[in-house]
């Protein structure tokens, strides 16, 4: 019986590894390119979601600093991609900084430095003010990436200061880049949260001082989830100034971390499957809010109450109807694994128990 | 650096800490109460100036009554918060209260985007009181002789109040543990209200003031006031009204002075208080005059 499962298990993966495959390889050929660059924020948004959820679902930090573990990446990846003979022409207010103008990398590893960067950032910042809770660290983590936004606007011979960077070179607009490193990272997030130090962190979430009694180390815990978060959320960064090809301060206001706040409590705190499922949501939710920004004319009136700044006003609207009646999320904390989904589908057929849609999250 | 540099600077900070310290008793009091960060604080803040603006500049009402307008408007304003967003989240965990708070502050500053534009509006000049004038060597706005007087009126009706009078005495009962006030028949969700309308209140005095020194009402305004009347509070002890005074004035003079000082620095302006409130919770977590609470397992 258990044998049966698990063969059936590992054939189902199969099966879904070959339709996302498939899927990929078909959106990458056939779509337009709007709809492939809505996907590929998707996967962006499922990357800096699992790094977030990675740190407030799983571990119970409450962390407001994604915005800047994020433009961290961006930069790193805009500024050592971009090509050589370019960089005077950007780079006109005040020339880049000898010690970096010469260094160009590819992509790959301009990604990676720029995980490792915000990684290391992300060290610096917790290994101080980890020690504080709930709202304290919340404050903290904002403010901290408020700080990194102030640096990117003053230091103008490495990030060309409030103009930003352009003409980065479109790596991420190919849907292997973007839907790739979101399935390494959701593999490897699964992986740690399943490992000793996934169960450690759940502790600390339920009672960190419970959790310290029991003999977790909570500062080298709450650390490495920190800095394993700020890691992936720099990986999600540099993918995502590749794919819009410009980075500038003000795309990192600490209200972007918002976004990423609504898909984790949207999709459940402490939920990978929800995550994945709420980043979808979310990122094609916006994008078809925006219909609400351009005027309506209906029967030659114009509805004036479309206008720009109203998706805006519906999007946060969700977030507080979620908040308040909807607390937990479409997942909780439960995962959508194939257990639960052929559960779900036999209780449907013998149509037995009333609460035939417990625990079947894909509605 | 000159003594006449010098008293100017040290009038500016004092000028702009009196400011902070206005704001920051409204955060104080609110968390006092519910141990919760109010991070729409600042977007009722953002808010009162919009209730400013149209009462003085749109309907060219009487300064007193806009005055009186604007106040009553805005502690309504944050209690209509607390009502919806906070009360039926009072047994929730804090996560989801946090959340809660996040979203009522993108909820408001969304609304004014769309309702009054993203475009900034000057704020009035009612009483004259952007005008400067100079004392000796030193130049100051009106403004800023009339904010520390505001500042010691409202503190001295606010320490009365939370001292002397039954409501006060409920609200510090609240504030210590709300389960047992409860239980002793106290009436949480009026007293809470209550402290929503006063913290509220507060902030709309703050912003009377605030405009008059930087006269500008645009929707994010309230974002860098608000955490920084936080870290504000945070400094001098959150929870504790002379605490929140002292850290705006902490505050407001750092920042003036460094700035003054250390001119390569301006562009950082926003970062130090952020350094600041790092420095503070690593040193001495519950603020300069904070009372030490002690964590229950």
């Amino acid at each position: 019986m258990m044998k049966d499962t698990k063969k059936r298990n590992i054939i189902c993966t199969a099966i879904l590894a070959v339709i996302v495959l498939a899927l990929i390889y078909f959106a990458n050929n056939y779509l337009d390119a709007y709809i492939v660059r809505i996907l590929n924020l998707c996967a962006i948004y499922t990357i800096i979601g699992l790094s977030m959820n990675l740190i407030n679902g799983f571990t119970g930090l409450f962390s407001l600093g994604q915005a800047g573990f994020m433009a961290i990446g961006a930069y790193t990846v805009a500024i050592f991609t971009l090509p050589l003979d370019m960089r005077s022409t950007i780079f006109y207010m005040e020339p880049m900084n000898p010690a970096i103008a010469g260094i160009h990398l590819s992509f790959v590893p301009a990604l990676l430095l720029g995980g490792v960067i915000a990684g290391v950032a992300a060290f610096l910042i917790g290994a101080p003010v980890l020690r504080l809770r709930g709202d304290y660290l919340a404050i903290a983590t904002l403010g901290f990436s408020e700080i990194i936004r102030i640096l990117l606007t003053n230091l103008q011979s490495v990030t060309n200061g409030p103009l930003g960077i352009n003409k980065i070179p479109d790596n991420a607009n190919n849907m292997w880049w973007s839907f790739g490193v979101a399935i390494v990272i959701l593999i490897l997030t699964a992986l740690l949260i399943n490992s000793s130090y996934g169960r450690a962190f759940k502790a600390i979430r339920e009672d960190d001082i419970a959790a310290e009694a029991m003999g977790i180390n909570l500062f080298k815990h709450k650390v490495m989830s920190f800095v394993v978060g700020g890691f992936f959320a720099g990986v999600g960064g540099g993918l995502y100034a590749s794919l819009l090809g410009t980075v500038d301060p003000k795309q990192f206001y600490f209200t972007l971390t918002y976004n990423f706040l609504l898909i984790i409590v949207l999709g459940g705190m402490g939920s990978i499957s929800g995550t994945v499922i709420a980043s979808f949501i979310v990122t094609c939710g916006l994008e078809l809010l925006r219909t609400f920004d351009e005027p309506l004319t209906v029967a030659g009136y114009e509805v004036s109450l479309f206008r720009p700044g109203f998706s805006m006003v519906i999007f946060s609207l969700l977030l507080m109807i979620i908040v308040l009646f909807y607390s937990k999320g479409l997942m909780g904390r439960t995962e959508l694994t194939w257990d639960r989904i052929f559960r779900f589908f036999e209780k449907r057929r013998s149509k037995k128990s009333p609460k035939s849609t417990e625990g079947g999250g894909t509605k | 650096m000159t003594l006449e540099l010098f008293l100017q600077n040290l009038a500016n900070g004092i000028a702009v800490g009196s400011l902070y310290a206005l704001i920051a008793v409204g955060y104080t009091m609110v968390y006092g109460i519910l141990r919760l960060i109010n991070f729409a604080h600042g977007d009722i803040f953002m808010m009162a100036a919009y209730f400013t603006f149209f009462g003085v500049a749109v309907f060219h009402l009487p300064w007193y009554f806009a005055c009186i307008f604007v106040v009553v408007l805005t502690a309504g304003l944050g209690m209509l918060i607390e009502r919806v967003a906070y009360r039926p989240l009072r047994d929730a965990p804090k996560d989801s209260v946090l959340v809660s708070a996040i979203g009522v502050s993108f909820l408001l500053e969304n609304l004014a985007t769309y309702i009054f534009s993203g475009k900034p509006k000057a704020f009035p000049d009612f009483l004259g009181l952007m005008s400067t004038i100079s004392l000796g060597t030193v130049s100051l706005q009106k403004v800023a002789l009339v904010v520390p007087l505001v500042l010691v009126v409202c503190m001295s009706i606010l320490l009365f109040v939370t001292n002397k009078t039954k409501l006060g005495m409920a609200m510090r009962a609240v504030s210590k543990d709300y389960e047992i006030a409860r239980v002793m028949g106290i009436n949480i969700n009026l007293v809470i209200a209550a402290t929503f309308g006063i913290g509220s209140g507060l902030a709309a005095v703050g912003v009377i003031l605030w405009g008059m020194k930087y006269p500008q009402v645009s929707p994010l305004m309230g974002v860098m006031p608000g955490l920084k009347c936080f870290i504000a509070a945070v400094i001098g002890g959150i929870g504790n009204i002379k605490g929140a005074v002292l850290g705006g004035f902490i505050l407001g003079l750092i920042e003036v002075m460094l700035v003054a000082f250390f001119q390569p620095l301006t562009g950082y302006r926003d970062a130090f208080a952020f350094i600041l409130l790092i420095l503070i919770l690593l040193v001495k977590p519950t603020g300069l005059i904070g009372e030490k609470t002690t964590e229950k397992v």
